[in-house]
């Protein structure tokens, strides 16, 4: 057996892990099809394009294809709305075997038939999935059909599940995103800004949203976290778009910036520090002079509010350590710092989509030995977050159970949590999390059965 | 009508096949199961057992991507497969199709012989295919043929004198529950899938990838020299029933009944095992029997109120009918939404069922029950989590049965079956009707009688 075997992770997997040496500097690979085998945590190409059109609110999600697809998707995030809910519900064509000898083309006509003449829609997004790739129902033709005969837009999105990585499927939601925004593009007026990548979990598009609204700055469309289809169409008109989760709404704001003249940059609100760097960084760009100082005040009050309780948690949690294993490479880095700041050293980083950039940023802000990974499978993530001694798994719901059996505390940062993570108010909300797991009075049971301290 | 569109499923109320075979293949001793597909199946199937079970699953993919869709997936699956050992050192390994590997028509038999004849490392490791094309049926069939195709792959002539158990798709603590019972008749038996420990590990120092616990392959094997087989499954088709199998291949005596929920159906599994022991059952079964008949007394006036709607998989949904009809609790609708007409067809026959006063629907969606439970003024819900949508929107009362239930805790350790587990899941449901009750009868009666 190979030495990469014994240690617990396969040969092909090895240039996707990396032991971080400040004096080797050697890039990961990164951004490859997942290996057969492997038990890779990713999703797929439909998935990636569902989650991240799906908190469009009044828009109708229609899956063509076998029931699974929609099943399992059905309400996945929870992405709040202060509008419509329709986006909480889950349509599909449920096709059957006959359907897929014979083709779905006509099973998907009368279905948005159906939609139509029992909800009256503005917009239906049509998600294609493994296989009507396969089947080669033309999508795009049934789509255009429905919007001429109903004069309501019709969106196919390409995302069968083989056809790339749950990246492809983001690029899919960004393109259908586009197609709407094309709907009727009005005289660009430049005003306001556009919030990209912010699906409004527990909220927390609208603590973004009052921040930016407190220090005088107008949001003119987001999306995805509490947008309306209407909203999204005037989103050419902005004269600035931030861009929250780097992973899925990079590519579209560069296609913006093309398209529309509309520059972006990329923000995050997760942890304090980079909070602070964001609200500052968007208000240069603007350049008023008062926004800018509005900014600063905003700053002091919120950081006023949260000081002491923050003080309170971090001595708590000096000392220990962390494993982060995250979709985006963007939110591990975030994650790094946000640990940093409450006194615990991250000594396992790894994301499901990172990219290049992000792993070579990751290796700049993590100590030597800490171990960096690309789509980690169980196995690496048991082996290394023993080897390393970490406390605490932050992740998504499937890692939970692992790290629990592993004696490790964990923090959700998945799409179903209940409580914002982002912002002043969600630092605090994240370090009592971390302390409500890392110094429960369980891991000291745990420890004296298992023989230790 | 069983469905408020044609062409449309609004709000799904079922899986897809391979669910079912992820289940039922974690019940085989040190098992992995390899989806031939896309990545992204096994991840989500892996999520919803995951927050279910509390347990972390692991389920192989071979990953398949735009080439190996064009040109075949046999190198993706071969590929997988030595991966899959190399990283698990599994016992048996369950290679199920996904829709993608149905449709492009991988011949995952061939695949698997090549495999074993080209490798050194498969040849201690029992392979078991299973053709489960997602739009071919529900996580119920998916479920169900996955243990059929054990016993066809492995079971052999002989005889023994033990019992075979094909257990339906029921909770690890309700296995345990089985098991206890098995052996208050002091019986050797083979009880397939075991899940007992394998989706309910006990915490332990050392993590185990592939925890201790479930079926193993000699036990799979001797199923076929059996003196008898009770199969927990009233409705399902031949063609799944690997009772049936046993009985066509091997002339092994076939009992099929209810899952034991309710007064007859727990009677009706007792008896089988008092036939096919000869012994009679223990006399603390007896008196778990005594106690229910004595709660259901007490109890019945308050179930009186109910009307309820139940949903989920055909077996859960026709077993908890029955027990509230026992208890003059007004099933108003059932709910399912696989395929079958079976529903019907037993609990006319079997519980004198008036259909007038029950709405039976199969193939169905959330949509569809959403309307019917308003139509029906229904006041309890009885079925798995994603009834929490009309909960959330109708006011009315959900208790969790079923799979899956992820946004509770204790799905994995809930029992409804035996007397007991019968007597418990009834109180849950007659309270659930108490305290809606309570929390009204105040405020509706003034509306009613003082201010008229």
């Amino acid at each position: 057996m190979s030495r990469s075997a014994e240690l617990g992770t396969l040969e092909e997997r090895k240039d996707s892990i990396l032991r971080n040496s400040k004096q080797e500097k050697k890039d990961l690979k990164c951004d490859q099809n997942s290996v057969a085998g492997a038990v890779s945590q990713r999703a797929c190409v439909y998935s990636g394009a569902r989650v991240v059109l799906n908190p469009i609110t009044d828009a109708y999600h229609l899956v063509h294809g076998p029931i699974g697809c929609a099943s399992y998707t059905w309400d996945l995030r929870g992405s709040l709305t202060s509008g419509a809910e329709v986006f909480r519900n889950s349509f599909s064509t449920d096709l059957r075997e006959k359907d897929i000898v014979f083709g779905g083309e006509k099973k998907l006509t009368a279905a948005i038939d159906e939609i139509v003449e029992a909800y009256d829609p503005k917009v239906v997004f049509v998600y294609s999935t493994c296989v009507v790739g396969v089947i080669g129902d033309d999508l795009a033709a049934v789509c255009k059909a429905a919007e001429q005969k109903y004069n309501i837009r019709v969106i196919p999105v390409q995302a069968p599940g083989f056809a790339g990585n749950k990246s492809t499927g983001y690029k899919a939601a960004g393109n259908a995103i586009l197609e709407l925004m094309d709907t009727n593009v009005t005289p660009l007026k430049k005003k306001g800004i556009n919030i990209l990548g912010d699906y409004n979990l527990a909220g927390e598009l609208w603590i973004l949203q009052g921040y930016l609204n407190r220090v005088g700055i107008e949001v003119n469309a987001k999306f995805t976290g509490d947008s309306s289809c209407e909203e999204i169409m005037r989103a050419p008109q902005a004269e600035l778009n931030i861009v929250q989760c780097a992973g899925s709404m990079t590519l579209l704001a560069k296609k913006m910036e093309k398209r529309y003249g509309i520059p972006f940059v990329k923000i995050s609100f997760v942890g304090i520090d980079d909070t602070i760097a964001s609200l500052r960084k968007i208000a240069q760009l603007l350049g008023e002079q008062k926004i800018i100082d509005n900014v600063e005040e905003l700053i002091k009050e919120e950081q006023a509010k949260v000081k002491e309780e923050l003080e309170f948690y971090r001595q708590r949690l000096e000392g220990y350590s962390a494993a982060i294993y995250v979709g985006g490479g963007f939110k591990a880095i975030s994650l790094i710092k946000q640990f940093n700041s409450l006194g615990i050293n991250p000594v396992m980083v790894g994301t499901q989509n990172g990219k290049k950039e992000e792993y070579a940023r990751i290796r700049d802000l993590t100590d030597e030995g800490t171990i960096i990974l690309d789509d980690a499978n169980p196995t690496e993530l048991e082996k290394f977050m023993k080897e390393r001694g970490a406390d605490i798994l932050v992740g998504g719901v499937k890692e939970r159970p692992l790290a629990y059996k592993l004696g490790v505390a964990f923090c959700d940062h998945n799409h179903g949590r209940k409580h914002p993570l982002t912002g002043f108010v969600g630092a605090v909300n994240f370090a009592k999390e971390l302390d409500s797991t890392l110094n429960s009075p369980v891991w000291k049971i745990i420890a004296k059965e298992s023989g230790g301290e | 009508m069983a469905r408020n569109f044609i062409n449309l499923d609004v709000n799904p109320c079922k899986m897809c096949m391979p669910m079912g075979a992820a289940i039922a293949f974690k019940g085989i001793e040190k098992s992995i199961l390899m989806m031939h597909g896309s990545q992204g199946c096994s991840t989500y199937m892996r999520r919803h057992m995951a927050t279910h079970y509390n347990e972390p699953v692991d389920i192989a993919s071979s990953s398949l991507t735009e080439q190996g869709t064009v040109y075949g997936g046999e190198n993706n699956l071969k590929k997988g497969l030595r991966n899959t050992i190399q990283l698990y050192q599994p016992k048996v390994i369950g290679v199920v199709t996904t829709c993608l590997a149905e449709t492009i028509g991988e011949d995952i038999d061939r695949l698997i012989n090549e495999f074993v004849a080209e490798e050194e490392i498969a040849k201690d490791i029992t392979f078991i295919p299973v053709a489960t094309p997602g739009y071919g049926g529900t996580e119920y069939e998916g479920y169900y043929l996955s243990l059929r195709k054990m016993v066809e792959r492995l079971a052999e002539e002989g005889s023994n004198d033990k019992v075979n158990i094909i257990a339906g798709n029921l909770t690890p603590a309700e296995i345990r529950r089985i098991k206890e019972i098995l052996e208050s008749f002091s019986i050797s038996y083979n009880l397939l899938p075991d899940i007992s420990k394998t989706l309910d590990a006990p915490y332990s120092k050392d993590y185990q990838k592939l925890p201790d616990g479930g079926t193993t392959i000699e036990e799979i094997k001797s199923m076929g020299g059996a003196k008898a087989t009770i199969e927990l499954g009233a409705l399902l088709d031949e063609k799944i029933s690997a009772g049936q199998f046993l009985e066509d291949e091997f002339r092994i005596p076939l009992y099929r009944v209810a899952l034991p929920i309710g007064l007859a159906n727990v009677d009706k599994f007792i008896n089988a095992l008092s036939k096919v022991t000869g012994a009679k059952p223990d006399p603390k079964l007896t008196e778990a029997r005594g106690r229910m008949l004595d709660a259901m007394v007490d109890s019945h006036k308050y179930n009186a109120q109910g009307r309820a709607a139940i949903f989920g998989q055909p077996e859960l949904v026709y077993s908890i009918a029955t027990l509230c009809l026992e208890n003059g609790l007004v099933p108003a609708l059932l709910a399912t939404g696989a395929k079958t007409s079976k529903l019907e067809e037993l609990l006319k026959k079997d519980f004198g069922l008036a259909v007038e006063d029950t709405v039976i629907i199969d193939d169905t969606d959330f949509d569809t029950i959403r309307d019917y439970v308003n139509k029906l003024d229904v006041n309890i819900l009885i079925g798995h989590s994603d009834g929490k949508f009309i909960t959330e929107r109708d006011g009315i009362p959900l208790v969790r049965v079923g799979f899956p239930i992820h946004d509770r805790v204790g799905g994995q350790r809930k029992v409804t079956i035996g007397y007991d587990g019968s007597v418990n899941f009834l109180d849950e449901i007659t309270n659930t009707l108490l305290d809606r009750k309570y929390s009204s009868y105040r405020e509706d009666m003034y509306d009613k009688h003082f201010t008229g």
